[in-house]
Order: C-alpha cells, then sequence, then structure tokens
C-alpha cells in the first residue's frame, strides 16, 4: 500500500498503553521492517577461506545475493574435538571479514593491463614482424626500446588489453628467452603453495615444463628458521594450535599469538583457565603481553642471551646435579649428547672439533657401509666406544638399522650410551665469545673474545693409530653454558652465561630468569614434557636468529619437552604446512613428466641479481670466530658462489651458456652430458652463472609473480630491487663497493657499471593493484578466493579446506589455473619454428633426503681450486638431461604424466607406487590421449581435477597411499608403523567431502606428528614415540653443528651473538639536513594488526579501523628527544632508500626502537620523500638483505639443500634507520620531478 | 514587432504568474507524493553535519530559524484575507511590521545561508559529496533571500501597501482557483516578479531535491512514549498470525 495513505492514519494508530502508560501499542505498518529482512536474505552459502598467508585457513561462509558476493561469516561445523580438549570455533578475524570488500572494489583489477609504452612498442614490431617471437625479439634487441618501458615501471601508465594480446606477448617473451638465453632465465616467484596449491601448481606447473626456475619463499621470507632443520633436518614442524591447551607451563616468546594467531589464540587462553602458566617474552608491550602471567622484555636482539642463562640455571640445579632422571634418559635417547667430539689443538689451545666416526676408528668399527656417516658414543656398562644405529649412515645404503631403538650396530644389543665422561681426566677446552663484539647500543660486554672450561676427556684409539682427546657433547654443552660440574654455580658471577651476565646484556632481572628458567624446567620433570615455547617473528628475523632459536631449542631438549604431546617447540611464521605435500608435488613440480625440476633458494638469487652485493656493509671478520681456521676470506657473496659451485646451494640462472645447447656440444665432444659439464667447468670453457651476476648472459629475463607482492611485502632491499632488477626510478643512497674503494669479491665478476634493469619482463597476477603490480609491464587480473576451487591446509589446525567460486570470476578475471593454462597454450602454439624437442641440462644440488646428503664429509673441498675433482652429485652439482617437449607443453599441463606409472611417487626419501591410484584417476577425471605418449592419462584440464589429482596421490587425504608411505619408511627403520593408518586405510577424501565440511587428514611419515583421536597434533611425535631417526647426522636432534663452516663461524654450539652492525645510518647522518633532528634507531617490522602481511592494507574497513596509512611507532622518550608528537609526518632513512609514515607515540615501544608494522602498501597514502624525491617507500626500502655463510652450508647430512628448507635468509631486524620528523609533506600529485631538479630546486 | 513583443510578454506574464503556479503546485505536491511512496530511503534532509562541524552550528540554526519565520511570515501575510486582519491592523502597519520583522529574520538567514553555502562550495569534503542538486537548490535560496531583502527598499518606497494587498490578491487568487490571478501582479516591480518566479521554481524543484524533508519535522518524537510496540499485522498486514498486543492492565 501507499506509505503516504498510512500516514493519513496518524492519528488512528493508537491502540493502548501497557506498563502503566510507559509503553504504547499501535497499529502502524510494519512493512518497511522488510528492509531489513532483505538487507540479510542471500541466495545460497557457500563454503571458501582466505589464501592469505596467515596460517588461520579458517573455514568461511560466503553469502551469495542476486550473483553477488555480499558478505561473509564464521563457519561453525568443524569436526568436534575429543572430551576434554576445547573445541575450535569461532575461527576467523576482523581481516577475512572484511575481505569481500575487495571484490568489487576500486582496488579490484578487472581487465588484463599493459604498459601503454609496452603496448606501442609491441604493436609496432607486430605490424613488421609476423611472427610475434620475432617482433619480442626486436624489441629485446635494441637497447633504446628496453630502457623505454622499463624506465616507466612503477610510474602508472597501464592501458587495457585483451586476453589474447598479453597471453601472445608473454608466450612470446618466454619463447624468445627459452631460445636465446636458456629457459633457466625465466623465473617464477610465489610462496607458501598451502594457502592457495593449485593456484601456486599452475604458475610453478607451467614453469617446470618448460625448465623455468621455481624460487623458494619461505628462506626469503625469513620465517624459515635454518635452527630447525640443523637440529632435526626438518624445515619446521610444530604443535597444532589445539595442543597449546594440553601444555603446563607456555612461554611466547616473540610471538604475538592473539594478534597474529588470532583465530587459534582462544586455545592459549582456555589453557590459562586450566591452570598453565604464560609467559611473554618481548620487548613491547604487546598484545600477547596482556594474557601473561609474567612479561620480560628483554632488550630486542638479545633473546638468545635470556635463553642461554635459563639454559645455565637448569643445567646447574638439573643436569650437574644428576636431578631429573626423565631429563637425563631423553637426552640420552633423543639428542646426540652422549655422541664423541674429538678435540683438537688450535693455536697452542684445545677446541672442539667434528663428532668422532666410525671410520676414525680401527676397521671403520665394523662399518662397511658409509662409515663417515656413522657416529661414535661410549657404552655405558663396558666403557668401550660404539656405533649406535639411527645415525645417517644407515639411512642410506642398508636397510632397517635406521631407527632409535638404541642397539649398538654389531651386536644389536640394547646399549646405554654413556652421557658424561665425568670422573676421569679432565682438559681445559676453549670456546668463542662474541659478547664483546657488539656495538654500543646493545650491551658489549668486556670478557675476551674466548672463555675456557674445564671438561671431562678420554682417549680413544684411531684407525691410524694415533690417539685422540675426545669429550661427549653432553659435556661440552654444560662446559659451554659456563656450569660449574661441581656445585660451585655462581648466577651473580660477571662470566658466560650466567643470569647476572644476562641481565648485563639483555636487561632482564636475573631473579626473573632464575625464577622463569625453574617453574619451566619444575613443570617440564613433573610432567614429562609439558613445556612449550610458541615463538615466532620477532625472534627469526635477526641475521643471528639461529642463535635465539637454538638457545631455545636446547631448553626444550634439555627438559625433555620435544615430541611430548602439550610440550615442545611450536615456531609459527608462514603457513608452511602443505599437508598433502607429496600428492601436490607431481601436480605442481611437473614430475609426472620429467625430473628434476628447477628451483632456486630466492634470498642468495635476489642478493645476487639485485646487486644488494655490490653495497655488502658486513665483513667475514666481523662474524669469524676467534677459533676459526685463517683460510676463511672474501667477502658474502664469495662464500655463496663457493657453495653453489660446490653444489651446496642451487644456482639459477645455472650456467653462463644456453642450457638447451649443451647436450649437442657434448655429443659432438662425444662424452655424455655430465661428464662434459664437469670437464668443461675445470678446464674454464664453461662458467657458472653465479660467477657473474652482473653480465648480460646472465641476467633473470622473465619474472613471473603470482598469489605474492614481492614488491610491496617481502622484497628486502626493495629500492635495489627497482634500481637493478627492474631498472626504474628508486631511492638508493649509498655507494656501491667500487665507488667507495673497497674491496671486492674474490668470486664474484666485478663491473665498474652495474647494470640497470635486467629483465625484460615482469608480470604480475593479482585481484588487487597491489605494489609489485604496479611495478609489472603486464597485470593479469585474477579470480579472488570467493571465484577459485582450490585447497587451504595450516599447522594450525590438522584440517584440510577448499576454496570455492561462490560466483564465477568478475569482469574478465580468471582463475591462476586458467591464466597459466592459457599461456601454456599460446606458447605452445607459438614454438613452430623455434623450439621442438629439446635436451635441457639442468644443474641440481646435493639433495637433502636423498643419498646425496652424504655428498661431501669433513672437508670442504672445493674443485674449482683444485683440491678435488668435479664429480656431479658429489664435488659439484648433479647434471641431468631433461627432455622437454615444448609443442605439448599445453598437452602436458592438463594431463597426468606417465612417470607417475613408471617411476612411482616418493617423499622425504620414501618412495611408493602409484599404479592403483593413477588408474583411478583415469576413471575420475576422465582421459585425454597427448601425443608421444602410448596409452591414455587422467586429464587435468579444470582446477578441480588438479585437486582430486594431488589429493588422491596425498598419503595425507588417501588411506592406501598413507600405508604404503608407513610401510616404506619401515623399510629404513626395520620396523612397523602401519598400524598409524591402517584404521583409515579405506578413507580417500575429495574435493566435495572438504566443501561439505573441514576433514581431517590422514597420519602420514612425510609428517613427524600424528593425527589421532587419542593425542594432538605434535612436532617430534614420532621420532619420540615411533623411534624413528631425525634426519640429522646421528639420527638424533643435533645440538652440536660439527660441519667445518659452523666451527670457523663458531656455532657448533649455541651461543650468543649480538646483533651485527650493517653501518647504515652513519653515512647519511646530516647529509640532507631538513632543519630536524635525526636520531637513530633500531628498525623493527613485526607482523600487524589490520592486515594479514600486505593484504588488507589497503581495504577501505581495515584502514578505517587503524590509521588509514602508513604508521610508525615509536617511545615516548625517542619521541620527546626528535620533537616529534603523536601524528606527525616523519621520515625513516639510511643508505638504502626512505620511509613516510605517520608517527604513533606509545608507551608500548621501548626506547630506542622504531616498530613499523611489516608491509604497508605503498599505494595508500604515502606522501614523498624529502631524501629521495619519489614516493615515501614501504618497510623495505630502508633494508638490505645480508647473508650467512653458515646458510649456504650443503652436501653435508641435516645441512643438505631442500627447496624452502635449507639456505640463506632474508634477515632484516639488525637494520638502523634515522628518524626526523618532515619538514614538507609534498603529495607529489603534480607532474614528475627528477630527483636532481629537485635537490637543486632544495639547494636554491 | 512592437504588437507581437507586446503580445509575447503579455503571454508570458500570464503564463507564469497564471498557469506556472499550478504546474509547480502540481509537481510540488504529486512528485512529493510519489518520492514519499515510492522511494522512502531518499526522503532525507542529506544533512552533511557528519562530514564536518566546522560553520555548520551556526549556520544551519541561523538559516532555518530565519527561514522559518520568512515561510510562515509569507503564508500568513499574502494568505490571510484583508478582511481578517483589517479589524486589528492597518495595512500600513501590517507592511510596517512585515518590512521590520521579516528584515530581522531575513538578515540572520542571509548570515546562516551564506555560511552554509561557502561552507558547501569551498570545504573540498563537502564538495565532493555533493550532488549538483544540492548545490543548486542552495544556490537558488540563496538568490531568492538576496531578491527578497532587494524588495525592502521598494517596499519602503510605497508605504500605501497597495503593492502587498496585490500580491496577497494575487496569492489568495491563485490558492482558491479563481481566474485572472495574474492580473494582480502586472506592473509589480521586476524585483517582486523575479522574486515570485524563482520561488515558484523552488516549489517545482522541491520533490527532487533535499527540501522534501521539510515535510518530515520528526517534532512529534518529544512527545513520543517510552516504549512503543507496533501491532503485528497493522495498516498494511503482513501474511502471518496477526496477535493482539500483550496490553498492561488498566490502571
Amino acid at each position: 500500500m501507499s506509505h503516504f495513505l498510512d500516514r493519513l492514519t496518524y492519528f488512528k494508530k493508537y491502540a493502548g498503553t501497557f506498563s502503566n502508560g510507559y509503553g504504547e501499542v499501535t497499529t502502524e505498518s510494519r512493512a518497511w521492517e522488510d528492509a531489513y529482512r532483505s538487507r540479510w536474505a542471500h541466495d545460497k552459502i557457500v563454503r571458501s577461506t582466505h589464501g592469505a598467508n596467515c596460517t588461520g585457513s579458517c573455514s568461511w561462509k560466503i553469502y551469495v545475493k542476486g550473483g553477488i558476493v555480499t558478505w561473509e561469516t564464521q563457519q561453525t561445523d568443524y569436526p568436534r574435538t575429543r572430551p576434554g580438549l576445547p573445541n575450535h570455533e569461532p575461527r576467523g578475524c576482523s581481516r577475512g571479514a572484511s575481505y569481500s570488500w575487495y571484490l568489487y572494489s576500486a582496488n579490484r583489477i578487472k581487465y588484463p593491463m599493459m604498459r601503454k609504452r609496452l603496448v606501442k612498442l609491441w604493436r609496432a614490431a607486430k605490424a613488421q614482424y609476423v611472427d610475434p617471437v620475432a617482433a619480442w625479439k626486436s624489441i629485446q634487441d635494441d637497447p633504446d626500446k628496453r630502457r623505454e618501458y622499463q624506465s616507466a615501471r612503477g610510474l602508472g601508465g597501464f592501458v587495457r588489453v585483451t586476453w589474447e594480446e598479453a597471453e601472445e606477448l608473454v608466450a612470446a617473451a618466454n619463447v624468445h628467452t627459452a631460445k636465446q638465453h636458456g629457459p633457466d632465465r625465466i623465473i617464477g616467484f610465489s610462496p607458501i603453495p598451502a594457502m592457495s596449491m593449485v593456484s601456486y601448481a599452475a604458475g610453478s606447473r607451467y614453469l617446470s615444463l618448460i625448465g623455468g626456475v621455481c624460487m623458494s619463499f619461505y628462506d626469503w621470507y625469513c620465517d624459515l628458521p635454518p635452527s630447525s632443520p640443523q637440529t632435526w633436518g626438518e624445515q619446521t614442524d610444530v604443535p597444532e594450535s589445539a595442543d597449546w591447551y594440553n601444555a603446563g607451563f607456555i612461554m611466547m616468546w616473540g610471538s604475538n599469538v592473539p594478534q597474529t594467531r588470532t583465530p587459534d589464540a582462544h586455545f592459549m587462553a582456555e589453557a590459562r583457565y586450566r591452570g598453565t602458566k604464560v609467559v611473554t617474552v618481548t620487548p613491547d608491550y604487546s598484545e600477547a603481553s596482556k594474557f601473561a602471567d609474567l612479561w620480560l622484555h628483554p632488550k630486542q636482539g638479545t633473546d638468545a642471551a635470556l635463553a642461554l642463562a635459563m639454559g645455565h640455571v637448569i643445567l646447574s640445579e638439573w643436569h650437574a646435579k644428576g636431578r631429573g632422571d626423565y631429563f637425563l634418559d631423553y637426552c640420552r635417547r633423543y639428542s646426540d649428547m652422549p655422541m664423541l667430539v674429538m678435540l683438537t689443538e688450535k693455536d697452542g689451545r684445545l677446541v672442539p672439533d667434528r663428532q668422532l666416526r666410525a671410520s676414525d676408528l680401527v676397521g671403520n668399527a665394523g662399518e662397511a657401509n658409509n662409515p663417515d656417516w656413522k657416529t661414535i658414543a661410549i657404552d655405558d656398562a663396558t666403557g668401550n666406544p660404539y656405533v649406535p644405529t639411527g645415525s645417517i649412515g644407515f639411512r642410506w645404503g642398508e636397510q632397517g638399522k635406521w631407527n632409535l631403538e638404541g642397539r649398538d650396530a654389531k651386536t644389536l644389543e640394547a646399549v646405554t650410551p654413556r652421557l658424561s665422561l665425568q670422573g676421569g681426566q679432565t682438559a681445559a677446552v676453549t670456546f668463542p665469545y662474541f659478547g664483546d663484539g657488539a656495538t654500543a647500543f646493545f650491551n658489549p660486554t668486556q670478557l675476551g673474545d674466548t672463555v675456557t672450561h674445564d671438561v671431562p676427556v678420554q682417549w680413544v684409539r684411531l684407525a691410524d693409530g694415533s690417539s685422540a682427546k675426545v669429550a661427549t657433547v653432553y659435556d661440552l654443552f654444560l662446559a659451554n653454558y659456563g656450569v660449574a660440574r661441581d656445585g660451585g654455580t655462581n648466577y651473580d658471577a660477571m662470566a658466560p652465561y650466567t643470569p647476572a651476565w644476562a641481565e648485563a646484556v639483555c636487561g632482564v632481572p636475573r631473579q626473573q630468569i632464575v625464577t622463569v628458567a625453574r617453574e619451566f624446567a619444575d613443570n617440564a620433570e613433573k610432567t614429562k614434557g609439558k613445556s612449550m615455547v610458541i615463538l615466532g617473528a620477532a625472534l627469526n628475523h635477526w641475521y643471528h636468529s639461529d642463535m635465539n632459536y637454538r638457545g631455545i631449542i636446547n631448553l626444550l631438549v634439555m627438559c625433555g619437552c620435544i615430541g611430548q604431546s602439550g610440550g615442545g617447540w611450536a615456531h609459527y611464521v608462514g603457513q608452511e604446512k602443505l599437508r598433502p605435500q607429496s600428492g601436490w608435488i607431481p601436480v605442481a613440480f611437473a614430475t609426472d613428466w620429467a625430473r628434476p625440476p628447477r628451483q632456486q633458494n630466492s634470498t642468495s638469487f635476489w642478493y645476487a641479481h639485485t646487486d644488494q652485493w655490490r653495497y655488502e656493509t658486513v665483513q667475514v671478520k666481523d662474524i669469524l670466530s676467534p677459533t676459526a681456521p685463517k683460510q676463511l676470506t672474501g667477502t658474502l657473496i664469495d662464500f655463496n658462489i663457493r657453495a653453489e659451485r660446490m653444489g651446496w646451494l642451487p644456482s639459477a640462472p645455472q650456467l653462463a651458456r644456453n642450457p638447451l645447447t649443451i647436450a649437442a656440444e657434448a655429443e659432438a665432444a662425444g662424452v655424455p652430458v655430465p661428464q662434459y659439464v664437469a670437464q668443461s667447468l675445470k678446464a674454464g670453457t664453461l662458467e657458472m652463472s653465479c660467477e657473474d651476476p652482473d653480465h648480460p648472459t646472465n641476467w633473470p629475463r622473465n619474472l613471473f609473480v603470482w598469489r605474492s607482492n614481492l614488491l610491496g611485502s617481502s622484497g628486502k632491499g626493495h629500492e635495489y630491487f627497482l634500481k637493478h632488477l627492474l631498472g626504474t626510478q628508486h631511492g638508493v643512497q649509498g655507494k656501491d663497493l667500487g665507488e667507495q674503494g673497497a674491496a671486492k669479491p674474490e668470486e664474484a665478476a666485478w663491473h665498474d657499471e652495474a647494470p640497470k634493469g635486467k629483465l625484460d619482463l615482469l608480470v604480475t597476477l593479482d585481484f588487487r593493484m597491489s605494489t609489485t603490480c604496479m611495478y609489472s609491464d603486464i597485470v593479469l587480473p585474477t579470480a579472488t578466493w570467493y571465484e577459485k576451487h582450490d585447497l587451504n591446509t595450516s599447522d594450525m589446525h590438522p584440517f584440510i579446506h577448499p576454496l570455492s567460486a561462490a560466483v564465477d570470476p568478475a569482469w574478465e578475471s580468471r582463475t591462476d589455473w586458467a591464466i597459466f593454462r592459457g599461456i601454456a597454450k599460446r606458447f605452445s602454439a607459438l614454438c613452430n619454428g623455434h623450439l621442438g624437442k629439446e635436451k635441457d641440462t639442468v644443474l641440481t644440488p646435493l639433495m637433502h633426503d636423498s643419498p646425496a646428503e652424504l655428498g661431501q664429509t669433513h672437508h670442504v673441498r672445493e674443485w674449482k681450486k683444485g683440491e678435488v675433482e668435479p664429480i656431479p652429485g658429489k664435488t659439484m652439482p648433479a647434471v641431468t638431461v631433461v627432455e622437454r617437449d615444448y609443442p605439448n607443453t599445453h598437452a602436458r599441463f592438463t594431463s597426468l604424466g606417465p612417470l607417475m606409472d613408471k617411476l612411482g611417487n616418493n617423499g622425504k626419501g620414501m618412495a611408493w607406487k602409484t599404479g592403483h591410484e593413477v588408474e583411478f584417476l583415469r576413471h575420475l577425471n576422465g582421459e585425454v590421449e597427448v601425443p608421444g605418449v602410448e596409452g591414455k592419462l587422467a586429464k587435468m584440464e579444470s582446477d578441480i581435477d588438479a585437486c582430486e589429482t594431488l589429493m588422491h596421490l596425498a598419503p595425507e587425504t588417501n588411506g592406501h597411499v598413507a600405508v604404503k608411505a608407513w610401510e616404506a619408511l619401515g623399510t629404513f627403520t626395520g620396523r612397523d608403523h602401519t598400524h598409524l593408518a591402517l584404521p583409515k586405510e579405506h578413507e580417500a577424501i575429495r574435493f566435495r567431502d572438504v566443501q561439505a565440511q573441514p576433514r581431517k587428514i590422514i597420519s602420514s611419515p612425510i609428517w613427524s606428528g600424528l593425527e589421532s583421536e587419542e593425542v594432538c597434533y605434535n612436532a617430534g611425535y614420532t621420532n619420540v614415540h615411533e623411534l624413528i631417526p631425525w634426519r640429522t647426522l646421528t639420527g638424533r636432534q643435533q645440538l652440536y653443528q660439527d660441519h667445518p663452516w659452523m666451527l670457523a663461524f663458531g656455532e657448533a654450539l649455541c651461543l650468543y651473538r649480538p646483533p651485527v652492525d650493517l653501518r647504515a645510518t652513519g653515512p647519511m647522518h646530516g647529509v640532507k639536513p631538513n632543519g630536524n633532528k635525526e636520531i637513530a634507531l633500531n628498525f623493527i617490522t613485526p607482523h600487524q594488526k589490520w592486515g594479514i602481511h600486505s593484504v588488507y592494507t589497503d581495504n577501505l574497513l581495515m584502514l578505517t579501523l587503524s590509521r588509514g596509512g602508513p604508521i610508525v611507532w615509536l617511545s615516548e622518550v625517542d619521541a620527546a628527544d626528535a620533537g616529534i608528537e603523536d601524528n606527525d609526518w616523519i621520515e625513516a632513512f639510511n643508505t638504502n632508500g626512505a620511509l613516510c609514515a605517520r608517527a604513533v607515540v606509545s608507551q608500548r615501544v621501548p626506547k630506542g626502537m622504531v616498530m613499523m608494522y611489516h608491509a604497508q602498501e605503498k599505494i595508500v597514502n604515502v606522501p614523498g620523500s624529502e631524501i629521495t624525491h619519489a614516493r615515501g617507500g614501504i618497510h623495505n626500502s630502508v633494508t638490505r638483505c645480508t647473508i650467512k655463510p653458515t646458510h649456504m652450508i650443503g652436501g653435508y647430512a641435516q645441512l643438505a639443500y631442500g627447496f624452502n628448507y635449507y639456505g640463506t635468509i632474508g634477515t632484516n631486524r639488525d637494520e638502523f634507520v634515522l628518524v626526523r620528523k618532515m619538514a614538507n609533506v609534498e603529495w607529489l600529485d603534480g607532474p614528475r620531478v627528477t630527483p636532481q631538479a629537485a635537490d637543486l630546486k632544495a639547494a636554491e | 514587432m512592437s504588437a507581437l513583443w507586446n503580445g509575447f510578454t503579455d503571454y508570458l506574464h500570464t503564463f507564469l504568474f497564471g498557469i506556472y503556479p499550478y504546474i509547480c503546485a502540481g509537481v510540488f505536491f504529486i512528485g512529493s507524493l510519489i518520492r514519499f511512496d515510492r522511494d522512502q530511503y531518499t526522503w532525507r534532509s542529506g544533512s552533511s553535519q557528519l562530514l564536518r562541524a566546522r560553520q555548520f552550528r551556526i549556520g544551519s540554526n541561523l538559516f532555518h530559524l530565519g527561514i522559518l519565520f520568512i515561510f510562515f511570515g509569507h503564508l500568513v501575510g499574502l494568505l490571510t484575507p484583508h478582511s481578517v486582519y483589517e479589524h486589528f491592523i492597518t495595512v500600513q502597519q501590517k507592511q510596517a511590521l512585515a518590512i521590520t520583522a521579516g528584515g530581522i529574520a531575513g538578515f540572520f538567514c542571509f548570515i546562516g545561508l551564506t555560511l552554509l553555502l561557502h561552507r558547501r562550495l569551498f570545504d573540498e569534503r563537502i564538495r565532493r559529496t555533493s550532488t549538483t542538486i544540492d548545490i543548486v537548490i542552495l544556490a537558488m535560496l540563496w538568490v531568492q533571500l538576496c531578491l527578497g531583502l532587494i524588495t525592502l527598499p521598494f517596499s519602503i518606497g510605497h508605504r500605501d501597501g497597495g503593492m502587498m494587498l496585490q500580491l496577497s490578491a494575487w496569492a489568495q487568487h491563485i490558492v482558491t482557483f479563481r481566474g485572472g490571478a495574474a492580473e494582480y501582479v502586472r506592473g509589480a516591480d521586476w524585483v517582486f516578479q523575479l522574486h515570485m518566479v524563482l520561488g515558484m521554481t523552488l516549489f517545482l524543484l522541491t520533490p527532487f531535491s533535499r527540501l522534501v524533508h521539510i515535510f518530515s519535522a520528526p517534532v512529534w518524537y518529544l512527545g513520543r512514549n517510552w516504549q512503543i510496540v507496533r501491532r503485528r499485522g497493522g495498516a498494511t498486514a503482513r501474511p502471518g498470525p496477526v496477535a493482539a498486543p500483550q496490553a498492561g492492565p488498566a490502571e
């Protein structure tokens, strides 16, 4: 009816009163209520999740109304937990709840976009050449044309193009690059497959099929703690969040659980109701601290000092007193503490050397197989040395003795190893001490550069007839902590690593250190290991993060917490747990068609190719141990080059020649390819690319970025990326080594003129116009997380989730799978006349979890220096010839290749047959024929086909495969593990199942925890309870690192290493004054509250909740010192560049530190810098990555390369910046002013 | 030529003051009715107070105070028949009252309106969130107010009140649908004529602008009860059971 007519009854609406006249009843129309009913009405609800790298993996209801996604709410239908454990729900946070904003926002990328200058060049070239590949070549052969579009990167100027045109250009560039320079010059960067594994696999499958390079991310993001592979041979494995509830004592150490693990924080809060004590360790008063019973706030970067002092207390009060049978028994069985270490004389001092091996003893101690890789302990009953089973020598070349049953390998009798040699002789052993070398800010001590302790020793007769002095790791470990074995412990002594010493270094009162250590250990002893440390990025992003982490790992091992439910090491940084990993690898890296794929560790790659090495300020002598052999010289990149040549780390590009041409050369020479490569390298007729990263032959040429915001988020040394890789406007302020006249690298070729603009083409796939998109040549619109089918898993819970297409991709966007499938199709078509069936020579490093991890024993010998012959796969990278069928790239992309039938599948060293699964997939997905392949193959046309394939091949989602995988492991350990999967043997999870409800995965030997109705998932659980060795040298938790480089850099045992001096503020002080005071502060970049990395930082809802633009947190003291008030515009700068942000002046922040939540997008509310005259930068504008030689070690048991497993890491927290209030806030809305012109103007 | 021209102006006069008023009134009432019925969510004042309070509090209050006084002054002044008030007040006195009171109200209204217009045009946030009609209406009101103020010296010029009587007669003829209304204002000063045409145009534009809020001042809110229960199945019943409200015990 009419609203107006209703109003005419205005005086008739009264229908009585109630409640003594306070209420009134009317007969007014209630039709207006329908507005609210239809507001919340919807047509359907679809389950999806968010592929942000947050480890949340939350199940969400996506509401669709009229074909439009309208909003989302948290799902509440997780399978419930067992009795006595709280449920998972509700999971989700404010960030996820705001995601639907993106779908129809102005920031959505709706059409394929291309840089206008490139479009013009491309169309002109296409008019001239019929062949698109020739057209692309004509642009690349003209340096002026190349510079024209390169120099416009990041400066706007996108125009809309068709999919056909974009695909054609990308495919032509790829064909040209593979033909001209080699396929290993085509690079792809995409992180964290677990967050949307099929979307990841789309790009990596295409790249792997054509021989391109997939870049690692976990190490580059600095989320990989190298201490984990060092200790356990495992990337990282952690408890699920539900296991926090089982803990009796939790330390949240540098991890801001409620802020960065929002959906899981409830388990921690619930544990407190159970009586669990919570201690936080964080320099700022973080959100986590309000949950704490005690808040410890050490100075940032000094956490190792606190951990060492806590260890000092626990070792003194338990181990040194023989108290705690549980602790001693645990250390004996599950750590390398009883293993023997040789002590050698160096400069008149006795220093710990490598661990004793069977090969050192007479007759190889009876071990014919791998005696170099079997460590020695002393039999407690007889006092004689013996070879315990389980060390890595037993893993390869023999069967049944790789286990932790604690037997003598010769007699197979159960033997108790002797932990300590106390009671006999002692010797004075010298340990390095680095605490004096700290910069003034980090509280240097004055205690000398070594410390000497008495250590119980014994003599052992060696094979050469000599005798060696040996000690157990245990005795050295206690000595290194400064623990007095006679009970004369003095916590107030100023010596490493007493509580008094720690108080002086990290600022935490000694009494608090002693109390927390006692409570931690006391709880662990009473509960058999239920003390847990949740630790995170705040510790891990330091140059010497290994020490922070190993300090904590040591605490957990000495208290028997690792592998125990409710206890252990809970490192949550990055959503690394790709649960169906081994089923996913064939899809993602096309190992169904060709093996091995090309994979590269990103940190070393970016360090070399963004030329950050040309500006290196950290010298090897700064970080070398006083007990090191003197011959280690060179710059940091020299160490990386040596590592690449020795096959420790991968290379990309690999050889300074197109790898498609080498097989033919070898054939002409009549030599097998591997031998030909080795000979040519030795003769110097062939070089590795790493030796000359600035030579055009060795430049990366094409770069794909998808599911990532490389330039807006993770790109440490952002301005170097812009200057050298992209060749565009940048803010680098410092001088390179050549300009400084500093010492040049020994191994890397030096060009006085650094290259600008190495990349021919940067292609980014995204749903939003991120900073990376702004710098790309081509931007392809991809489906959002509510518009595609995919899978998602996390380490925080044991479920596998779907991403589902609630609606079709909006505008012209397509799923990642469809985009790369389309590029593959166009690529295949354009190959005609350029690429056919080609032989590609692929180099692979000595891989972890393969026999190659026993590649190089305890000597570092370089073939380049003639110290050893180059032997592929042994003393240099392995060389494999892979056949590429370029014209059939698309046919191969869309089918499951024949190698799965022929070779089966594998994971972490285990292998199993997949015939049944492949047969099943042929029926499920349908069949397809591929030219050149006999028979029919399973189809993989759609993203759902890919989901089904990977889930059916993975042990975690297919019970049959799980049983096969456990059987495979049993052949190594000689034990039957199948009981862990047999109850679920006939379970197979399919895509529609997970759409119906998240499904719990099946226990598999790929992971070290169990999914069962009895225990929560916890890392190391099967090692402790199934006696499966850790994949380390000793097969036990490796607390002693005996590689020569570890000894050289002083890190055999955990010790305190202060942050390194990056020398980035000194040269900038007062150089470009604006009249305001400049103060130097430590630049800390924590994870944020209003976004997940850069996602959501451009989202209107989250911007409204925060301050609506970039912010930097300052302490009140520093702000007052520099005359800065809250909300002032400030600039932070150093030699790396500059950034602008508003100041948040807060009591949360301690003096001396400035905190910038990382990855706040450059595209929102960022003014121009007074230093660079370019737009104010991102947090990485003031960072530069610095690599650490110990992370480059390879071919050495657990210190062997694995993709995202080991390698250099992109640290950034040792950085200092100058902070000052801005004098002029310039928005750069006018025409562009060159820096030179702006400087001139400023000078006037 | 001259005859033609005279014929045209004659026609124009008849149109503007005889026919145009009915067009405006028709659009004003029917348009408002349609908008009220069809587009409830647009029935609002569209206030920009939340965007910026600066200049608003003083400007808006002065303007509304003034304009309400002027509006009701016009309403009463024009539509009250001479026969009704001649017992209390002479025409001359009435005109003097109108000039004085209207002048004071106009002065306040002018200050308020000028502040609001300045704010709307030169405050960037408000300018960007304004629609064209928002600005047009405000500008027209300002011009109309100025014209109204300019009539003051004219009125002072002929104090006999004859002009006022003519204008009243015109208005009363229009609202009572008597023919020949236009003849009463033939020969009125241009400023009066312009003021009238612009005033009628404001009525014409009302249904298309934020001015509709004048119908819906929520004064009733001041006297509303503590709690109001709208009975299910009210004036426009929705399908479903109709339950009588649980009325409280009568006192």
